[in-house]
This record gives C-alpha cells, sequence and structure tokens, in this order.
C-alpha cells in the first residue's frame, strides 16, 4: 500500500472522522498543540541558548539540561501525542501539504542533530560543563537547533494555508 | 473617539490595509509571533520553576532572573510588536471578540505582575520571602500568562 493509500484508509476509519467532524476535540487538540510549544520548544531553546553561551552562563550546562529536561520531554510527548491525533483528523490532506512535508523532513533533521549532539559534544560535556561559552561545536548544534526549531514552527502554521495544495 | 472608532482607524491605515490585502504578510507575521511565543514561554517557565524549587536549583533565583529578564523583554518586545501588526490587519472583528478583550487584561496583569511581584521574589534574599508565598506567586505567574495564551489562541477560533 501506497503511503497516499495508508492515508485515504486512515481517513476512513470511524475514529478519524469522528475527531474530524467534532465540534470541541479538534480546536482543544489544536491549542495545545500550540501551546505545548511554550513547554516543549520554550525549554529548548533556552538550552540552546545557554549552549551558545549567551544565557545563565554562570549556571552549568548540564546543570540546565538536566534539570530541564523531565519537563521538556513531558512537552515532546503531549506535542507528538497532539500532533499525531491532528494527523489522524485530517490525513490525505495533510500528506499532500508540501509545508507538512517540509516540517517532517525539518523534524527529522533536527532529530538527527539531537542525536549526533549527543552521541559526540555531549560525551565530553564534563570537559566544558562551567564554561560561559561552550566549544564551537557545541554552540554549532545549538544554533543548528533553534533554526530548524525556526523551521518547523513556521512551516506547521503554514500547513493551515493550502496555497500549494496539490488535488488528491 | 470611541473606543471602537478607534479600532475602525487603525483597520484602515495603510498599514492594517497593506497587512489584511496580502496573501503571505498575516501568516509572516503570525509566525513570529509564534516564534516568540516559544522564547517568553521558555523564559517564564524557566523563572517559575525555579521558583517553585522543580527547575534549575545550581543558581539562586536572584541570578537566574537576572539571566533570563533580557530574553523575557526581548521576547515580550516582538510579541507586542508583531501583536499590534496582526492586531491593525483585523482590529474591528477583536472589538467583538471576547477572547481578545480578555487576552488583553491578562496580557497586562501577567505583565505587571511578573516584574512586580515575581521580580521581587526572585530577587529577594533566600530566607526572606516564606517558600508557599514564592509558590503562589510563581503559579499565579504561570496561571496569568497561559490565559493570556489561551485567550491567543481562542480568537483565532471565529
Amino acid at each position: 500500500m501506497s503511503l497516499l493509500g495508508f492515508c485515504q484508509w486512515l481517513g476512513s476509519t470511524e475514529g478519524s472522522i469522528a475527531l474530524h467532524e467534532s465540534i470541541w476535540a479538534y480546536p482543544i487538540i489544536e491549542s495545545l498543540h500550540v501551546l505545548t510549544l511554550c513547554v516543549f520548544l520554550g525549554l529548548t531553546v533556552m538550552l540552546d541558548l545557554r549552549l551558545l553561551g549567551v544565557t545563565m552562563v554562570r549556571t552549568p550546562a548540564s546543570e540546565v539540561a538536566g534539570r530541564l529536561l523531565p519537563w521538556t520531554i513531558a512537552g515532546f510527548a503531549v506535542m507528538v501525542t497532539t500532533g499525531a491525533l491532528l494527523f489522524y483528523a485530517i490525513p490525505v490532506k495533510t500528506y499532500l501539504n508540501i509545508f507538512f512535508r517540509i516540517k517532517v523532513a525539518l523534524l527529522v533533521l533536527a532529530g538527527v542533530n539531537a542525536a549526533v549532539f549527543q552521541l559526540t559534544i555531549w560525551r565530553s560535556m564534563d570537559q566544558w560543563d562551567v564554561d560561559p561559552v561552550p566549544p564551537l561545536r557545541a554552540r554549532l548544534a545549538a544554533g543548528v537547533s533553534l533554526v530548524l526549531w525556526a523551521g518547523i514552527v513556521v512551516a506547521g502554521r503554514m500547513i493551515a494555508y493550502n496555497w500549494f495544495d496539490k488535488s488528491s | 473617539m470611541s473606543v471602537l472608532s478607534f479600532f475602525t482607524w487603525c483597520e484602515y491605515t495603510p498599514l492594517g490595509e497593506a497587512i489584511r490585502n496580502s496573501r503571505w504578510l498575516f501568516p509572516a507575521i503570525e509566525s513570529i509571533h509564534l516564534l516568540g511565543l516559544a522564547v517568553i514561554g521558555g523564559a517564564v517557565l524557566v523563572v517559575n520553576l525555579r521558583v517553585l524549587g522543580l527547575g534549575i536549583e545550581r543558581q539562586p533565583a536572584a541570578q537566574l532572573w537576572r539571566d533570563i529578564r533580557p530574553w523575557l523583554m526581548g521576547s515580550l518586545t516582538a510579541m507586542l510588536i508583531s501583536g499590534v501588526l496582526l492586531f491593525t490587519s483585523e482590529a474591528t472583528k477583536l472589538y467583538y471578540h471576547e477572547a481578545f478583550w480578555v487576552k488583553m487584561i491578562s496580557l497586562l496583569l501577567a505583565t505587571l505582575f511578573t516584574f512586580t511581584v515575581l521580580r521581587r521574589v526572585a530577587l529577594a534574599d533566600p530566607g526572606r520571602v516564606r517558600p508557599v508565598w514564592g509558590r503562589a506567586a510563581a503559579v499565579t505567574s504561570i496561571l496569568l500568562w497561559s490565559t493570556v495564551g489561551v485567550c491567543g489562541r481562542w480568537i483565532g477560533f471565529s
């Protein structure tokens, strides 16, 4: 089955139709998705800014990362769950939307960036943990993260606009 | 001049007209408003989690407040500028939207509260403020800012 075929099947399921036609559920899930941005992305931005050496420079990087991580993970869980539900409610149109595709691609890149950071630079964190300005590679990862997430937010907002929609 | 006629005047300024008649200006400004939301949310949370004892610990709240303040004020400024631009493009509609007024009132309260009460709690010498009052201030701040956010989202549903 093609991806489009899968989306068409998903959109024909009872749950998808119910969510799509709901008066309250859809806007509430969408609002949760937007507002949890403050928690998940807000705290990610704060960590990235620390890694860039532009805020909380007297706080060890590991303290910022460690103490904010539980909240960031909780926010991420809400983002993923509500995001999946939003897709589930309107699968075909979303799948065909160019901004959705850009968003998914940027999400993958942000994931790769975070994984590379985690597996390389973060390993040597104890050497620069208390440095006000972390090494270039850490700053680079933080900068890339900020740019990618900004792109994800903008692409996400643009999904609502169907300027370039192909007909399904 | 009544409030309504002022709003209508805003809507028909060249700026309001330009944003309303452009296909991409409104979404572009809205995106900036959303990016500001992430930063202001993070800044507010970092300070409040510290005061609640649920966030960064190895840093006095006073120091953290001073570190975060420029980001808080910077993001608030970006929110206000982008918010005013969005407002001019649909001011009359907003006049009749309850969520808009609730948002403006809670924005005023949240800003005042953050830069008076919360600021004093954060800057107070450790032990000067009873923990329960500190926590109450942080919870109040989070609730006020959340109301601003929820009402902002609600303006979009009309």
